[in-house]
C-alpha cells in the first residue's frame, strides 16, 4: 500500500533565505542543497562522512551534508560554500578563499568547499597559529591533489590573523 | 608569414596564480554532477557479489515494474553493444579477452556490472536494484598472482590452458653470464599491493541524444575525451561526428583510472538514445571501490650482482603483474619493465614480465604507472648490496649513476612505444648532490647514530628514479581570433585540476606576444577540435605544449600579416600591444585585433577580401614528440620507528626533481606535493585487501586509509633543471615524479631503522603490523641493545 503518511517538510533558513519545501523523509542534506535548491558548490564525494567534501555549516557546526538528513535541518540555519562571497565576477574573496589561491591549496577543487566551510567554522571558535593546530584543523577532510602543504601554509597565514 | 624574431619569456617560468580558483573557491564550478539537464533520469548498475560466476538468469520484471522506472536492461537485452573494449595497449603475445560493456554470460570480478537500471531519480534507480533477481552459479575464484599461477590454478577464461596474459622478456648484454661470474650476487622478493586513483569525484557520465541533428553528447568525467569517442564510435558503429563527448570544465581528479573506459560508459549514451531523454549515471563511492580500475599490485623476484667496488653487473627481475579480471590495457607493467635500471649504468639487464588474469577489478595506470613498482626491486636491491659490502648506499649509488655527459643514454632495452629506450637529458650526479645537501645527508648520518646510541630506531632511505614522460604519439592546440578580438585556445586534453587554463594561456602569451589578459583556454570537448589523445603519463606540458607553443607562432605571424595588409607597411616593423597592433616607429598607426577579425574572420558578404587579408583566422598544429623525454627525481627521507607499536614517523623528507624546464613554478610544485601525498599513502596506508574468493574487504574510507594532513609529513622541495632537447620548451612531465619512489625511500628507510636488528621489510604497504612481525620472528641476525 502507498505510504499514507503525511509529507515531510522541511522549514529551513539556507546563505539568509529560507526555504520551505517537501522533501522525501529519506533526502539528505547534501541531495536537497544540491538538487531541490541548485547550490551545486556542495560535493558528495564519499557518503559514509569520511571524506568532507560535503561539510556544511548547520546552525554553527560543521556538519557532513552527505549524512544528515534534509528533515533534520527543519528550523536550523545552513551556510554552504555559496555563502562565503557574493557570486559576482567582482566579489571580493574572502581572506581565506584568497589565501588558498595565492598559497595553491586549490588543484581540482572538488574538496575544496568542505575545506572552505570546515575551516570556516573553525576560525570562528578561535584562532590557529601553529602548523600543528592548522593540521589538525585540515585532518577531517581529505585531499588527494595538493598534499596540504599549501593549505597548512593558507591557513596559518589567515588563521593567526586578529580578525577571525 | 611568420615571424622570427625572438621574443623573451615573460609568462613562461612564472608562478600565475590560477584562473580555475575563484570559481573553485566560490562553489560556482561545473562538475559533471551540477550540469544542468532538465528532464533527466538518473541510472544505477546491478553489480555482481561474486568474483567469479556463471549468470543463471536474470529477472528484471519486478524492477521494470516499479513506479518511477523507466527502464531496465541487462546484457542480453542490448545485443548491439555487445563487443568487447580494446585494450588501451597491447603487445603482440597478449592472449586478450573481450571486455563487455554489460557482459550477458559470466562475471569475473565483484561489482562487475551485470544491469542498468533508468529512472527518475537516484533514489528509485536504487530501489529498484534490490527488485533486479539475479542467479548465479558460483564459481571458484582467484584473487592474486600466486593463486593465478599456481599449478591447477581455477582458470580465470574459459579456452586457455593457464591465467597468463603475456609473457614478455626483455635482455640487454648478456645477463646470465653476468650473473654467474658476478663476484657478489643478492635476491630478494618484493611485493607491492594494490592501490587506487582514488580523485575526490568519482566517475560520472551524463548523455543527451538529438534525434534532429542525430548527435549523441556525451558528458563524461573522462580524462581523455577523444578516446572516449573513438571507443563508442568503434562500439555503436557510428561516425565519429555523430558523437561529441565533453569533459566538464571541472573534474574532480583523475590520477589515471579516469583515463580508461568502462562499460558504464558504452551503456548510458547508449540507453540515453534509445530513451531519447537524457541520463546520467553519478558512480558512487562503493562502486569506485568495487568498479574503477587500480594498480599497483606485482611481485618482483630480483637479482642483483656487483663487484666489491660497488659496481652494479647485472640486474634480473622477474615480476608477476596481476592484470585483473580483463586486460584494460598493457601500459603499466610494459612501463615497468623499462623503468627497473632507473638512473643506473647497467652493462646487463634481465627483466621479466608475467602478466595473469585474476578474479579483481582490471587494473590499469594509476599516478605512477608501474614505476613505484620498479623503483622498489631496484632500490630496495641497491641498498641491501651497500650494506653488504659495507658501503655507505649513496656511495653505492654515485658509483653507478649514469653521467651528465653521457646524455643521449641508450639503456639497451626497449621502451613501450618500441624505440630503444633512451634517456634524452639529466644529470643524476647533481640531482644526487643537491637533494643531499639539502637534506644535510652527513649531518643526518650523524643525528642517526647518536639516535641509535639513545636506543632509538632512526633510519635514513634515498631512492632514485628516472620517468619516461612526455608520451606520444601527439598532443594538439588551435587558436582562432574571435570576433571580439581575443585568442580562443583549444585544447584537447582534459584537465582534472593541473591548470591547463592558466599555464597554456601563459604559453600562449608568450608565443603570440600578447597579454594574458587576452587569451582565453578551453579544453575537453571533441567538438572544438577533431583529434586528441589526453591528460596521462605526465605528457601535457611536453606535449600539448609545445603544440601550443608553435601554432601561438603561426597564429602571430598570420595577425601580423593581416595587419601588415591593412596598415600598409612590413611585419617586422610591427609590434602588438594590448589588443593593438601598431607599426613600431609609428605608433599612430595601428588596428586593433577586433578590426583584424573584422576584416580576415566577419568580412562582407560577396565582397572580395582585399590583397594581403588572410581569410579566417586560426591555426592548429599537433605536436608529436619523437620519444618519450625522461624527468628524474632522488628523494631522500630519515625516519623513526616505534618498536613498541611498529608506527614510522617520518621525521625529515626531501625531494629532488627535474622535469626540465618549467613552466609555472607554483603548478609544478603542487604536483609533485600531491603526488608526494599520493606515495605517502602507497607506502604507508593504502590497502585494499581482497579475500580468498575474491571478495574485496576494504571498501570504505573508515577501512581503506586515504592520507589526511596529519598522515603528509612536511616535505622540501629542490628542483634542477636540465631541458629536454626533444621539444622547443625543453618540458618534461611533472605529475607522478612525486608519487614514485616515496614507497622505495619509506621502506629503504624503514629497513635502515630497523638494520640493529637485521630485520627485513619486503612487502607494501609499510604498516605498523607488518614492522612489528619483521621484529618478532626468529630469525632475526642483529645483536641491537633490544634484541632479546
Amino acid at each position: 500500500m502507498p505510504d499514507q503518511d503525511e509529507p515531510d517538510w522541511v522549514d529551513t533558513v539556507v546563505n539568509g533565505v529560507r526555504h520551505e519545501e517537501v522533501v522525501d523523509a529519506r533526502t539528505t542534506l547534501a541531495d536537497f542543497l544540491r538538487g531541490r535548491l541548485r547550490l551545486t558548490g556542495t560535493h558528495v564525494g564519499c557518503e559514509h562522512g569520511v571524506c568532507g567534501a560535503c561539510t556544511v555549516i548547520v546552525d554553527g557546526a560543521a556538519v557532513r551534508s552527505c549524512l544528515m538528513l534534509a528533515v533534520q535541518a527543519d528550523g536550523a540555519v545552513v551556510e554552504t560554500v555559496e555563502s562565503l562571497t557574493d557570486d559576482s565576477a567582482s566579489g571580493e574573496l574572502t581572506p581565506l578563499q584568497d589565501a588558498f589561491s595565492r598559497h595553491h591549496a586549490v588543484q581540482c577543487g572538488f574538496c575544496t568547499s568542505g575545506f572552505m566551510m570546515s575551516t570556516t567554522a573553525a576560525l570562528r571558535e578561535g584562532p590557529v597559529t601553529d602548523e600543528a593546530q592548522a593540521r589538525e584543523v585540515l585532518s577531517g577532510n581529505i585531499c588527494r591533489c595538493t598534499g596540504y602543504t599549501g593549505m597548512v601554509a593558507a591557513l596559518l597565514e589567515v588563521g593567526s590573523d586578529d580578525q577571525h | 608569414m611568420t615571424s622570427t624574431e625572438t621574443r623573451p619569456s615573460t609568462m613562461i617560468g612564472r608562478s600565475v596564480l590560477r584562473r580555475e580558483d575563484r570559481r573553485l573557491l566560490t562553489g560556482a564550478a561545473t562538475y559533471l554532477d551540477d550540469l544542468e539537464l532538465p528532464g533527466c533520469y538518473e541510472a544505477a548498475f546491478v553489480r555482481s557479489p561474486h568474483a567469479a560466476a556463471r549468470i543463471v538468469s536474470i529477472d528484471t520484471s519486478a524492477a521494470a515494474a516499479m513506479p518511477g522506472v523507466i527502464g531496465v536492461w541487462t546484457g542480453a537485452d542490448l545485443p548491439e553493444i555487445a563487443k568487447g573494449i580494446p585494450p588501451k595497449v597491447v603487445h603482440p603475445q597478449l592472449r586478450d579477452v573481450p571486455r563487455m560493456p554489460l557482459p550477458a554470460d559470466f562475471v569475473k570480478f565483484v561489482g562487475e556490472p551485470v544491469a542498468v537500471v533508468v529512472a527518475t531519480s537516484r533514489y528509485v534507480a536504487e530501489d529498484a536494484l534490490d527488485l533486479v533477481e539475479v542467479e548465479y552459479d558460483v564459481l571458484p575464484a582467484v584473487s592474486s598472482t600466486g593463486a593465478a599461477l599456481a599449478d591447477g590454478a581455477p582458470l580465470i577464461h574459459e579456452g586457455a590452458d593457464d591465467n597468463v596474459a603475456v609473457h614478455v622478456v626483455q635482455t640487454a648484454g648478456d645477463p646470465a653470464a653476468a650473473m654467474a661470474a658476478a663476484p657478489h650476487r643478492l635476491r630478494e622478493r618484493f611485493s607491492v599491493t594494490r592501490g587506487g586513483g582514488h580523485s575526490m569525484e568519482t566517475r560520472g557520465v551524463a548523455a543527451r541524444f538529438d534525434p534532429t541533428t542525430e548527435q549523441l553528447v556525451v558528458w563524461d568525467t573522462t580524462q581523455s575525451p577523444h578516446y572516449v569517442r573513438n571507443t563508442l564510435a568503434h562500439l555503436y558503429d557510428m561516425p565519429e561526428d555523430g558523437i561529441r563527448v565533453v569533459a566538464p570544465p571541472d573534474v574532480g581528479g583523475g590520477f589515471g583510472p579516469k583515463a580508461q573506459f568502462y562499460g558504464e560508459e558504452a551503456v548510458i549514451p547508449w540507453v540515453a538514445r534509445l530513451l531519447r531523454n537524457p541520463v546520467k549515471w553519478i558512480e558512487d563511492r562503493r562502486e569506485n571501490f568495487v568498479a574503477t580500475m587500480m594498480e599497483r599490485t606485482q611481485v618482483h623476484d630480483v637479482e642483483i650482482g656487483f663487484d666489491d667496488d660497488g659496481h652494479i653487473l647485472a640486474i634480473r627481475n622477474v615480476f608477476e603483474h596481476d592484470q585483473g579480471a580483463y586486460c584494460a590495457g598493457l601500459q603499466v607493467p610494459m612501463i615497468t619493465l623499462s623503468t627497473l635500471p632507473g638512473q643506473y649504468r647497467i652493462p646487463n639487464i634481465h627483466t621479466e614480465l608475467i602478466a595473469c588474469y585474476t578474479n579483481m577489478v582490471p587494473t590499469s595506470s594509476v599516478r605512477g604507472a608501474g614505476r613505484p613498482q620498479a623503483v622498489v626491486a631496484m632500490e630496495r636491491m641497491v641498498d641491501r648490496a651497500a650494506e653488504h659490502l659495507g658501503m655507505d648506499p649513496v656511495e653505492f649509488r654515485r658509483r653507478n649513476l649514469v653521467q651528465a655527459d653521457e646524455f643521449p643514454y641508450r639503456v639497451g632495452l626497449t621502451f613501450r612505444d618500441g624505440s630503444p629506450l633512451t634517456y634524452d637529458s639529466g644529470n643524476f650526479p647533481l640531482l644526487m648532490d643537491e637533494t643531499l645537501a639539502a637534506f644535510d645527508y652527513s649531518g643526518e648520518r650523524e643525528r642517526q647514530t647518536a639516535a641509535r646510541a639513545e636506543g632509538r630506531l632512526v633510519g635514513i632511505g634515498v631512492a632514485a628514479y628516472v620517468e619516461g614522460c612526455g608520451l606520444g604519439p601527439y598532443e594538439g592546440s588551435r587558436y582562432r581570433l574571435l570576433n571580439d578580438g581575443t585568442i580562443l585556445v583549444t585544447l584537447a586534453a582534459a584537465p582534472q585540476g593541473q591548470g591547463y587554463e592558466t599555464v597554456y594561456a601563459q604559453i600562449a602569451a608568450d608565443a603570440l606576444g600578447m597579454d594574458m589578459d587576452l587569451i582565453r583556454v578551453t579544453t575537453g570537448d571533441t567538438g572544438r577540435i577533431p583529434f586528441g589523445q589526453g591528460t596521462f603519463a605526465s605528457r601535457n606540458t611536453a606535449t600539448a605544449g609545445p603544440a601550443t607553443l608553435q601554432a601561438g607562432d603561426e597564429m602571430r605571424g598570420k595577425i601580423l600579416q593581416v595587419a601588415e595588409a591593412m596598415l600598409k607597411t612590413s611585419a617586422a616593423s610591427l609590434e602588438i600591444h594590448g589588443d593593438r597592433v601598431s607599426v613600431a616607429d609609428d605608433p599612430s598607426r595601428s588596428v586593433t585585433l577586433r578590426e583584424i577579425a573584422g576584416a580576415a574572420n566577419v568580412g562582407k558578404h560577396g565582397i572580395t577580401l582585399a590583397p594581403g587579408i588572410l581569410p579566417g583566422l586560426e591555426t592548429t598544429v599537433y605536436f608529436a614528440p619523437e620519444r618519450a623525454a625522461y624527468a628524474s627525481g632522488t628523494h631522500a627521507v630519515a625516519v623513526e620507528i616505534d618498536p613498541e607499536t611498529g608506527a614510522i614517523d617520518v621525521l625529515r623528507y626531501v625531494i629532488g626533481h627535474d622535469c626540465g624546464n618549467v613552466m609555472n613554478p607554483m603548478l609544478v610544485d603542487g604536483q609533485v606535493l600531491g603526488g608526494f601525498a599520493h606515495g605517502i599513502g602507497n607506502a604507508m596506508y593504502e590497502e585494499p585487501f581482497y579475500d580468498e574468493t575474491g571478495q574485496p574487504q576494504s571498501t570504505s574510507y573508515l577501512d581503506y586509509s586515504l592520507p589526511s594532513s596529519m598522515e603528509v609529513p612536511p616535505v622540501e622541495l629542490v628542483h634542477i633543471h636540465t631541458p629536454s632537447p626533444l621539444n622547443p620548451l625543453g618540458a618534461k612531465g611533472a605529475g607522478e615524479g612525486g608519487t614514485i619512489p616515496v614507497p622505495a625511500a619509506i621502506a629503504n628507510a624503514v629497513e635502515d631503522a630497523l638494520r640493529p636488528f637485521g630485520a627485513r621489510i619486503t612487502s607494501l604497504p609499510i604498516t605498523p603490523p607488518k614492522i612489528v612481525d619483521a621484529l618478532s620472528t626468529d630469525d632475526l641476525d642483529g645483536t641491537g641493545p633490544w634484541h632479546g
